[in-house]
């Protein structure tokens, strides 16, 4: 029998999607040219940034003027955050609202705003993995300069009170950025609606390919350049457009946002059987993060007297792909920043398993998944010295 | 397969020699600790100076387990004065070796061999610190070679 191959790491990065990939594919080898160029062909190129711009704008409510390509989410997140800094700086500016589970593209662009004189204030997300409003509100002085909160944690997949902090941010004129890395596709997004001044995302986590990303920027916010060149992108991102990852976004985008309701459904009742199966099989363990406030595809589970790695590793002798929040697998000696946020101690941090399903998971993976984490968990724990039945 | 681990340890890891627990051991050690994500626990059983049996358990990554098991497997049969000499080094050079994120893991399956002799010696009324010298507490996660 071939030996199954189960992905639910999407949340680490997508497969391209064949939508997206042939999209992509005239870009690079016969509509070639250069957008900044004169010819024909150099024309065509420029077109096909246009549409994927307006696609882009479409899929989450902006205007393709206020849509910026970059190389991913972690430029999208440096520009946002360290240019809108430099921007409310100008207004005698100095302090940033972010929270404690942020992506290291935030919390270390936080940091190095830090070492520059800003002052960040750090919001403690609860032991659900969320943080209100309130606290937003709260932390707000006549010297903030911008806030920003993610919009849906990576590794617990919690989904933040966006629409409800835009509204504070408003009303305190107060900049608010989010990296919404992680939520695009998953939830309906309207920038202009909700009040979001700038947005990050990724094209990898959407089934566009990595190395292309966008930050949105609403109308009238002139923060700095991040990256000083040429006229590229109405000269405020120099560099020659990607122009066939910057189609390939376009129409990932397209597809992401399309029928969102109905595929949150389907990947609810299938990560609900997973829940569901996981715990009623195997005793100590818990689900990480509300579980009302998740993205439908994302689970994160923490098993008691096991390490994560060890997990992993044996998943992937079943052909399972999952990620962890393990000192050994973060390549660190503490574990994931998200996890000791929420209040779990090392050594249940340390045991943590996230599967993060897409449209492509199949009730069998679930069944299969159902089938094979319970024994790798009690094959491990049975030489745990730490495991008492 | 995985990461960057040899197929030696890849092995050590999926087919783990020697766990489990001895029930009458002669000395019992055990290092590390759940917060920085690894306990290992050596069970010896000796006759005449020579580890007749040992086990382990051990609550780790995929590199604690092989070092526990590549490190029971060395020491098995051997007088235990040669088992004190057991290096880390040894045990990475056996599991033909290790990235270097995981050189401590080595560290520790050392220190818990070390520790099961000392327990056997404390029990016979020797000091064993003269002869297997000082065996680190594990309270810091920042064990390095």
């Amino acid at each position: 029998m071939k030996k199954p191959f189960v992905y639910v790491d999407n949340s680490a990065t997508t497969k391209v999607s064949e939508s997206c990939f042939s999209a992509m594919l005239p870009y690079f080898k016969e509509k070639f040219g250069n957008p900044s160029s004169i010819y024909s062909i150099a024309h065509v190129s420029k077109l096909a940034v246009e549409t994927a711009r307006k696609k882009a704008a479409d899929a989450i409510g902006a205007l393709p003027e206020e849509i910026f390509f970059t190389s991913c989410g972690t430029e999208s997140d440096n520009w946002a955050i360290k240019c809108g800094a430099k921007l409310a700086k100008k207004n005698g500016k100095n302090h940033i609202i972010t929270t404690n589970f942020e992506h290291h593209a935030v919390l270390n662009a936080c940091k190095s705003l830090e070492e520059d004189g800003f002052e960040v204030t750090y919001l403690p997300v609860n032991s659900e993995g969320l943080i209100t409003p309130e606290q937003v509100e709260e932390a707000i002085t006549d010297k903030t300069a911008l806030v920003t909160i993610m919009y849906a944690n990576n590794e617990i997949g919690t989904i933040l009170p966006i629409s409800e902090i835009g509204v504070i941010c408003d009303k305190r004129n107060v900049l608010f950025h989010t990296d919404a890395v992680q939520a695009v596709g998953h939830v309906e997004i309207d920038v202009h609606k909700q009040n979001i001044d700038m947005l990050s995302l990724s094209g990898h986590k959407i089934c566009a390919p990595k190395g292309v990303g966008l930050l949105y920027v609403k109308k009238g916010i002139r923060i700095p350049n991040f990256l000083d060149g040429g006229a590229q992108e109405r000269g405020f991102r120099g560099g020659t457009e990607n122009v066939p990852y910057i189609v390939g976004l376009g129409q990932a985008l397209e597809d992401a946002s399309k029928d969102i309701l109905n595929r949150n459904k389907r990947l609810e009742r299938l990560r609900n059987k997973l829940i569901d199966g996981i715990l009623n099989r195997v005793p100590k363990v818990r689900v990480n993060g509300s579980l009302k406030h998740r993205l439908s595809g994302s689970v994160n589970f923490s098993f008691e007297g096991v390490e994560g790695e060890s997990i992993l590793l044996l998943l992937d002798g079943y052909g399972i792909c999952a990620s962890s929040g393990s000192a050994c697998t973060s390549g660190s000696l503490d574990p994931s920043h998200v996890l000791l946020a929420i209040g779990l101690p090392h050594e249940i941090a340390h045991g943590s398993l996230r599967i993060s399903l897409c449209d492509e998971n199949t009730e069998e993976e679930i069944d299969y998944m159902i089938e094979t984490i319970p024994k790798v968990i009690s094959r491990l724990r049975e030489m745990s010295p730490i495991w008492n039945e | 397969m995985a990461m960057e681990y040899s197929e030696k340890v890849m092995d050590h890891f999926m087919n783990p020699r020697n766990v489990g627990e001895i029930e009458d051991a002669d000395g019992v050690g055990e290092v590390g600790n759940a917060k920085c994500g690894d306990i290992m626990k050596m069970y010896l059983k000796i006759e005449d100076d020579i580890i007749t049996d040992v086990k382990f358990k051990t609550f780790g990554c995929g590199s604690a387990i092989a070092t526990s098991s590549m490190a029971t497997e060395m020491i098995k049969g051997k007088n235990i004065k040669e088992a004190a000499k057991l290096t880390n080094k040894a045990v990475v050079e056996a599991l033909e070796g290790l990235p270097k994120i995981k050189i401590h893991c080595s560290v520790l399956a050392e220190q818990a061999i070390k520790a099961a002799l000392a327990d056997y010696y404390k029990s016979k009324g020797i000091d064993p610190e003269p002869i297997l010298g000082k065996i680190p507490p594990a309270e810091s996660c920042h064990i390095h070679d």
